[in-house]
């Protein structure tokens, strides 16, 4: 990487120099150039497809190791309602459902407080505000979405959790609750920020066209922008999605480590990203063991998840896009 | 995760600290490597294998005076393996061990495949292990507990549901339970006590967080007004502000008793305290190597019982202990001649009337 990077900046020097002087260099050199800015780019191209393709080759792998084990039968991994992994050391319960009902029921608050919140913000700063608002107002969103994961963990645990819902009810310490509010708080800059993109992306003349058929304000934003930037909406909320499924920091600080298949948001609630981090990072993962397996096996079920919403959103952009120039 | 950063911490700095001891012998490596006293030049030049095997909950302490030891003496080789107290008796009988870490003192039927393999051992009481019952600070219902008690509300086939099922007069409240995961010592020892005999672990349900971090447990139990949770004594000594420590009902005296270093160091606290041992091969004693360990590990050893969160024994026992090696006595204190075993606190079994004459 470094070699090629030198390698680069030095011709850049040299590639430089002659459009300064506005001299057209000689063809040959001018190939040669290109070749190796070609090289460069595909090559950093190719790293994250390696990447990628290294990530999925190794939960390939590895989760064989969980299901190729002859106490695993694969569909009592995905129809088990009970999940015991690195809980006991007696029999061993390997059910996901208890896992990914946590990360939906995580997700679920988590959108139910960020994708409102966002678009409205959205709407808010693309139509509604004036520039000195906006000004003013997007970087504290920004400031927003560049807090640490770790510390809105803290805020879910420390505050959250103490004054915001234990005088509303009887809540544990680590709740599904508390966990996915803070996972909303984190996705809604992510919301706001993509969706007001989309919103401002829309062409101008359609607003005026819908003031000149006497729309008020309202109505040109919700009946015209709105479903203009739709594709643009929905994919904020896919990546939004996303982003919450995959959150780590904030669940395993808040959301406790016990697996439950419960719908009642008091109770702690494990999520898949949860249940890895706390099994990895406990002394009892010893190669080879089931335990280690499973993990991989987790993460695999995770990747498709998020792969799979990924998908989805490029088939609803593709399909809603609507083109104006 | 806190304690795991901490651990990479002193594994890095024990890592730099053995390369610098390690790499050749330049005249400012030595200046700055050598430990105050000791000179640096003997300390490299000693080394050797030492083998220490047994109890997963004495492990700690015995890492910890490994890497205390290899931070002087960089040359030594110490594996430490926690297979469980009888796997550490069933080695040193085979002699496949000069040091056998164990929870318990030695049964009647080690001792003998001992002897009959020849092998002498010192005795050595290294710490206290303490376990701590833990409820909210506001919990007003318990105050004590039985293990009979216990074991309903920790028990995976009791699995007590809510406090009222355990007793009558307390409150209609689902139970919470806050407790070390699988891979901890601590829990072991808890379902060594309430369970162990009749094949039952602790329970795995939703009322149960299990985690390998205390300090999530803490937390957990200090925002549960109706859980409970158990842990090291050390780690409740830290945070006794914060969480309210429950009696136990001594089941021979009926007594309930309250931890404290006093009351885990009479004994009084049970079934919840005991003392930890080291056994050391007295033959492989005479090697270099493991005298040299053997008598850090208990020069040290109040640094590396505290570094490893347990309660420190009295000193006059150490010095007893240091004592036996030092006058060649080997033997068990906790077996009397007729193979019997002697009960009571570490302070009056380990006199040197009870050793084997």
């Amino acid at each position: 990487m470094s070699n090629t990077s030198a390698g680069q900046g030095e011709l850049l020097g040299d590639a430089v120099s002659p459009r300064g002087k506005l001299r057209p260099r000689s063809s040959a050199a001018s190939k040669r150039w290109q070749t190796v800015v070609v090289t460069g780019l595909v090559f950093c191209a190719l790293v994250s497809v390696f990447t990628t393709i290294g990530i999925i080759l190794m939960l390939v792998v590895e989760s064989w190791g969980f299901f190729s084990d002859d106490k695993i039968e694969i569909w009592k991994f995905l129809t088990g309602t009970k999940w015991t992994v690195g809980q006991t050391q007696g029999e061993l319960s390997y059910g996901i459902w208890p896992l990914l009902s946590g990360t939906l029921r995580i997700t679920g608050i988590a959108m139910m407080l960020a994708l409102p919140m966002g678009l409205v913000s959205a709407i808010y700063l693309s139509e509604y505000a004036s520039k000195r608002t906006r000004s003013l107002l997007k970087p504290t969103l920004e400031i927003l979405a560049g807090i640490p994961t770790v510390v809105l963990g803290f805020f879910a645990v420390k505050f959250i959790t103490p004054y915001m819902l234990e005088p509303l009810g009887d809540f544990k310490t680590f709740n599904a609750t508390s966990a996915g509010i803070a996972v909303g708080i984190l996705c809604i800059p992510l919301v706001a920020s993509l969706a007001e993109d989309a919103l401002r992306a829309v062409p101008n003349r359609l607003r005026e066209g819908a003031y000149g058929l006497g729309a008020n304000r309202l109505e040109v934003t919700l009946k015209v922008v709105v479903p203009a930037a739709l594709s643009g909406i929905i994919s904020a909320f896919l990546l939004a999605l996303a982003r919450a499924i995959g959150e780590t920091m904030v669940v395993a600080l808040a959301a406790g480590s016990t697996p439950t298949l419960t719908l009642d948001p008091r109770m702690p609630s494990q999520t898949m990203t949860g249940f890895i981090v706390e099994t990895f990072k406990s002394e009892s993962v010893v190669p080879g063991t089931l335990s280690y397996f499973s993990i991989y096996a987790v993460a695999a079920v995770l990747f498709l998840s998020t792969f799979g919403i990924t998908l989805v959103g490029q088939i609803i952009r593709m399909k809603y896009r609507e083109v104006y120039d | 995760m806190i304690r795991t950063i901490l651990n990479l911490v002193i594994f890095t700095s024990l890592f730099a600290l053995a390369a610098g001891c390690g790499s050749p012998k330049t005249s400012e490596n030595s200046s700055t490597k050598t430990t105050p006293g000791l000179d640096y030049g003997d300390n490299s030049s000693l080394s050797g294998n030492i083998t220490i095997e047994g109890s997963s909950t004495v492990e700690p302490i015995s890492n910890r005076a490994k890497e205390k030891f290899n931070g002087s003496f960089p040359n030594v080789n110490i594996s430490v393996s926690g297979q469980g107290t009888g796997n550490g008796f069933k080695a040193l009988g085979a002699k496949e061990c000069d040091v056998s870490d164990a929870s318990r003192p030695i049964k009647q039927k080690e001792l003998e495949v001992c002897k009959s393999t020849g092998i002498n051992f010192y005795e050595i009481p290294v710490a206290y292990d303490g376990l701590t019952i833990v409820v909210n600070k506001e919990n007003d219902f318990v105050d004590e507990l039985t293990v009979e008690q216990l074991k309903q509300i920790f028990r995976e086939d009791t699995a007590a549901k809510t406090w009222k099922d355990v007793n009558d007069a307390w409150p209609d409240k689902q139970i919470s339970i806050y407790a070390p995961g699988i891979a901890s010592g601590t829990h072991d020892y808890f379902v060594e006590v309430i369970g162990k005999k009749d094949g039952k672990g602790l329970r795995a349900d939703e009322q149960t967080m299990l985690s390998e971090d205390d300090k999530a447990l803490v937390t957990g139990v200090k925002g549960d007004k109706f859980a409970i949770g158990f842990f090291g004594f050390s780690y409740y000594d830290a945070n006794k502000d914060e969480l309210k420590a429950v009696s136990i009902v001594n089941p021979i005296s009926t007594k309930s008793v309250a931890p404290s270093m006093a009351s885990i160091e009479s004994g009084e606290y049970a079934p919840f305290s005991r003392p930890l041992f080291i056994y050391v091969n007295a033959e492989s004693y005479q090697r270099a190597e493991v005298k040299e360990f053997v008598d850090y590990y208990l020069q040290n050893i109040v640094e590396i019982v505290k570094d490893a969160s347990y309660v420190p024994l009295p000193a006059d026992i150490y010095e007893s202990a240091k004592a036996r090696i030092m006058k060649d006595l080997p033997g068990s204190h906790y077996l009397d001649a007729e193979g019997n075993k002697r009960e009571g606190s570490v302070t009056e079994v380990y006199t040197e009337a009870n050793l084997p004459k």
